[in-house]
Parts: structure tokens; C-alpha cells; sequence
């Protein structure tokens, strides 16, 4: 679409940039300023410079956090996005089921997170949970507060069914936007299924793709309430990802000065990431 | 835009097989996956039915004593049921907030080119991306500074620092798949801009402020960690309320369950409401 060029379109964004900066620049100058500085209490500070990234990125404990963060959420992402896409293909088109399958899906969606967390906590539990019982009747060990294996199938299983939803969601409206003339064109062509996928829906699915796989990315990423409920980052730390460690940093030990670096640390690694997928996604965008 | 009015595109099993039995060997991963996300929530259901006796003492697939106590209490308890008052409060006020300032920043991204306007849009998007953990601590000083600590206020602002960016970007999504000859055109009918843009221009994406209203009310819904940090005891959210109640009282297990299973009645309703415009299909873009 040819955009016009508009400087007063300005005053359009203004409500929401001045919303969003009260919001963000503050607060994010807050992290900074504790960032560089040194505390003793008592609101005393001391200008403490780089010293607390330098510790961050060397401690043993950032990188063990890190390495579980970007674990879980390349399982997460590995196991949802195809999964949602196979389901929205597979799903009916129209007609009353269409409903009855968007809102019993949407459910997982739209329970809150430590709610999430309590649930899968006490659907894991072995003695008295449906699933801890079910694994352990299949003669699996499973004890998912002392087994780190078990506590990360679980963490991941939790995910998967709590976010798989979105993925189906956001790619079933997209498929059911594709016109009908383009399957009739594919269909003369004599195209096969899977040409059909390659070539005319994945390609109408970029937008909603896009959002799907960066919202999956950034909310595992972000990662905290339902796990803290599921298995509080234990057994050990084994399933302590970023968020949970910051927490523990800042409010646990009250580290403010290497609780906000990391913080910082944190939030750049999240924006590299989104800033590569989000330009490799809309690189052939004519736009 | 034709496109859309034909949405109902049958996928591309339909084309082939000329007239569609009911069921098909498809539509069994949806009603597999459909199974596997509602057993979750029936094990909360079943769970908030028994007496924690029955819970902690034996391992039973439904109710053997039913009971609606837990439901009772939560009912009759001002502490508890103020929580599902308060959450939604913030929550509305939220969605409200965002949608109507995301609405003409959308517009201005969709039609207009202007200084900055990729960056800005990409600024924008990097404040979905700030883990709520790194800004807990600064928000709480941030909305005791301006009085607004433990009203819903605080909760609904804070949260559109995600909000806000998430339905500028599915709006812009949306208003870009209208043609800007329905703009034009409405200028030459002698529409001022305020008039088409109420009349004509919001009607025509009905479907996409409807999209962004559930992702808003959904993800302010669920989230705990700042709704928390901000709230002391007037605006205490429900999902508050019920981690408290988890680790003062001992291990009310049937009441969390109870709280849980209630939590999951508003999201249903919006759910049911938006089925629709996800069953029309959308693409977030030029289809």
C-alpha cells in the first residue's frame, strides 16, 4: 500500500507514546540508575560503574540460567508452532463445531497464569494427581518435586497446553481468510496437498505466524508466575529460568545493583532476539 | 476485501472429496488435542467438588462426597469474592484504555508515512517484550510516587505497557487489509475525518477491535506478577488473593481448586463472545 507522507499522523501516536514512555522510560531509567550504582541501605548510593554487568555475565549462575532459558523456550517453540499449525489444518472450516472447537481451545488461554500453575501442580502431583498416578501406573518413575527430568516434562507439557491454543488460534483465522479461488486455481493445477501448503496457505500465514512466534517467544522467554507455582524453580534449580533468577536476586537477596544489570542484561537479549526474527520475517515485506 | 466476505473457504480435503461426510479422519487431532486441554481443567473441577479430605486421602476419578462448600465460602466471603470484583475492574478499565488510544495510532501506522514511524513502531513493540519481573520493583515506586498504589488504576496502567503495543499491531494488522480507496472515497462523499473514521471506519474493522479487545482483556486477565506487586489489600486481584490464601492457611486444596474453576467463567464469556470474528478468518494484512 503507498503510504502518504504525513508528519501530523504524530498526533495520532501521541496518546500512545506518551502512555507507553510514562510507563516504560521511567521505570527502565530506575533499573538503569540501580544498575550502576552500589547500596548499602538507608537510600545511600555509590556510583559502582560497569562492576555489576561484568559480574553478571560472568557468574556461573547467569549462565546456567540462561542456558535453561533458551532451552525451554526452543522446546517450546520447537513443539508449538508446528503442532498449532497441524490443528488449524486439520480442524473443520464451518459449521457449529468451528465454534464449539475455538472456545473449548481458547480455555487454557484465558486462565490466570498461577491459576495455570496450580492446576498442572496438582494434576502432576503422584499421588493424588491424574497424570503424576497415570505415568507412574505406566511403571515411569515420575515424581516431578524431586526428578528434575520429570519436573522439566512437566514444565514443558504445561506450556504446550497452556499456549498451543494461541499458535491453532491465530492460524486458523489466517487460513480461513484464504480465498476460496485460490484452492480452485491449485485444484486445476493439479496440486498436491503439500504444494498447496508450501505454496499458497504458508504464505498467506506470514502475518499471523510472525505474531504467533514472537508472542510465543517472548512470553516463554518471560516465563515466571506459572512456574514458580508448578515447581517453584526446583528440584534445585533445575528449572530456574531468568525471570525466576531475577527474582530471587532482586526481592530474595535484595541485590539491587546485579538484580538490575541483569534485568538489563535480560531485556537486550529479548530484543536482539525479537529484532532478528521480526526483520528476517518481514525482510521480503513489500510494504 | 471480497475475500473476506467469502470467508468460509473450505480447506483443501473439502475440494477434493465432493460432498463432505460428517466426520472426517482429520477432525481427530482437534478432538484429540480438545480432550487433552480439558482434562486438565475437569481435574480442577473434579477437585473443587470434594472435601479436602477426600483430596489428601484418596485418589478417586470424580466427587464420591460432593460437595459445594468450597464454591460457598468463596461466595459468602467478601475477601474472596472482591477479588474477582477487583480483577475485573482493572482488567475493563485496561482494555478500555488500550484499544481506544491504540485505535488512531493504528490508523496513523497503517495509512501515513512519517519521521520515524518504523522505529516508533518497533519501540513500541520492544515494551511488549519487557519481562514483567524487571519492572516490578520500579513500577511499585513509580505508582506510590503518584498515589495510585493498590488502585485498579495502577493495575490497568501498568498493564498497558503491553497492551497497548500488542493492539496497535494487531489493529495496524487489520486496517491494512482495507483498501485506502474507502478512505478516498468517503473524503469525496464530504466526510470530515472524525465522521468516517466513527461511521465508516470502525464498523469495517469491527472484527479486528474485537480481536484486540480479547488479546487485551486475555493477557491482563492472567497476568499476576505486576497486578500483584501493585495492590496491597483494596484492589487486591482474585489471583492474589488465592496465592495468599495458599501459603497462610495450610493447603486448601478444594478451595484453590474452587477460586480456579471460577477464575475460568469470565474468560469463557469473552471467549464466546469473539468466536466469531476467529471463525471469519483474518490475516493481519493484505490477504
Amino acid at each position: 500500500m503507498n503510504k502518504v507522507v504525513n508528519h501530523k499522523a504524530w498526533l495520532f501516536v501521541l496518546p500512545v507514546v506518551l502512555l507507553v514512555a510514562f510507563n516504560a522510560i521511567i521505570p527502565l531509567m530506575t533499573v538503569v540508575n540501580f544498575s550502576v550504582q552500589e547500596t548499602f541501605g538507608d537510600n545511600v548510593f555509590f556510583w559502582a560503574g560497569l562492576r555489576w554487568f561484568e559480574d553478571v555475565l560472568n557468574s556461573e549462575r547467569f549462565h546456567a540460567s540462561l542456558f535453561r532459558q533458551i532451552l525451554f523456550t526452543f522446546l517450546v517453540l520447537v513443539i508449538e508452532v508446528p503442532l498449532g499449525l497441524v490443528i488449524a489444518l486439520a480442524m473443520p472450516r464451518k459449521g457449529f463445531w468451528v465454534s464449539v472447537c475455538l472456545v473449548l481451545m481458547a480455555l487454557p488461554l484465558l486462565i490466570p497464569w498461577n491459576v495455570v500453575g496450580a492446576m498442572w501442580n496438582i494434576m502432576a502431583l503422584p499421588d493424588i494427581g491424574l497424570l503424576g498416578r497415570g505415568i507412574n501406573a505406566l511403571g515411569i518413575d515420575f515424581n516431578y518435586t524431586r526428578q528434575p527430568i520429570s519436573a522439566w516434562f512437566t514444565v514443558v507439557l504445561m506450556d504446550v497446553w497452556h499456549w498451543t491454543s494461541l499458535v491453532v488460534l491465530l492460524c486458523y483465522a489466517g487460513l480461513v481468510s484464504i480465498p476460496d479461488a485460490y484452492y480452485q486455481a491449485a485444484k486445476i493445477d493439479g496440486a498436491r496437498p503439500w504444494a498447496v501448503f508450501r505454496y499458497i496457505q504458508l504464505p498467506k500465514l506470514k502475518y499471523v505466524l510472525t505474531i504467533a512466534i514472537l508472542l510465543r517467544f517472548m512470553d516463554s522467554f518471560m516465563i515466571y508466575t506459572e512456574v514458580v507455582v508448578l515447581t517453584g524453580g526446583g528440584p534445585g534449580n533445575s528449572t530456574t529460568f531468568l525471570s525466576i533468577d531475577l527474582v530471587k536476586a532482586a526481592l530474595g537477596q535484595f541485590d539491587l545493583g546485579p538484580a538490575a544489570a541483569m534485568s538489563l542484561i535480560y531485556f537486550l537479549i529479548i530484543l536482539l532476539f525479537s529484532w532478528l526474527f521480526y526483520t528476517l520475517m518481514m525482510r521480503n515485506d513489500a510494504r | 476485501m471480497a475475500a473476506r466476505s467469502e470467508a468460509a473457504a473450505p480447506g483443501i480435503v473439502a475440494a477434493r472429496t465432493r460432498s463432505g461426510p460428517l466426520f472426517r479422519a482429520r477432525y481427530l487431532i482437534p478432538a484429540i488435542y480438545i480432550i487433552a486441554v480439558l482434562l486438565p481443567i475437569y481435574w480442577l473441577l473434579n477437585m473443587s467438588f470434594k472435601t479436602t479430605n477426600e483430596i489428601l486421602g484418596s485418589f478417586t476419578l470424580w466427587p464420591q462426597t460432593f460437595t459445594l462448600e468450597n464454591y460457598e465460602k468463596i461466595f459468602t466471603d467478601p475477601t474472596w469474592y472482591m477479588g474477582y470484583v477487583n480483577s475485573i475492574t482493572y482488567v475493563v478499565i485496561n482494555t478500555v484504555i488500550s484499544v481506544s488510544v491504540a485505535l488512531p495510532a493504528a490508523y496513523a501506522f497503517s495509512r501515513y508515512r512519517f519521521l520515524g514511524d518504523k522505529h516508533l513502531f518497533f519501540w513500541l513493540l520492544t515494551n511488549r517484550m519487557a519481562p514483567p519481573a524487571v519492572f516490578a520493583l520500579p513500577f511499585l515506586q513509580l505508582y506510590s510516587a503518584v498515589g495510585l498504589f493498590d488502585t485498579p488504576w495502577a493495575v490497568a496502567l501498568a498493564h498497558t505497557l503491553f497492551n497497548i503495543p500488542l493492539a496497535v499491531w494487531i489493529l495496524e494488522g487489520f486496517m491494512s487489509g482495507v483498501p485506502k480507496e474507502l478512505d478516498e472515497t468517503a473524503y469525496v462523499d464530504g466526510y470530515s475525518f472524525w465522521r468516517f473514521f466513527f461511521r465508516i471506519f470502525m464498523p469495517t474493522i469491527a472484527a479486528g477491535i474485537g480481536v484486540a479487545c480479547f488479546f487485551c482483556f486475555m493477557f491482563s486477565w492472567v497476568e499476576l506478577l505486576l497486578a500483584k506487586t501493585l495492590t496491597s489489600v483494596a484492589a487486591k486481584p482474585i489471583a492474589a488473593t488465592m496465592t495468599r490464601t495458599a501459603s497462610t492457611s495450610g493447603y486448601e486444596l478444594g478451595l484453590l481448586a474452587a477460586a480456579g474453576s471460577l477464575t475460568l467463567i469470565p474468560g469463557a464469556i469473552v471467549i464466546y463472545f469473539v468466536r466469531n470474528y476467529i471463525a471469519k478468518g483474518f490475516a493481519l494484512g493484505r490477504v
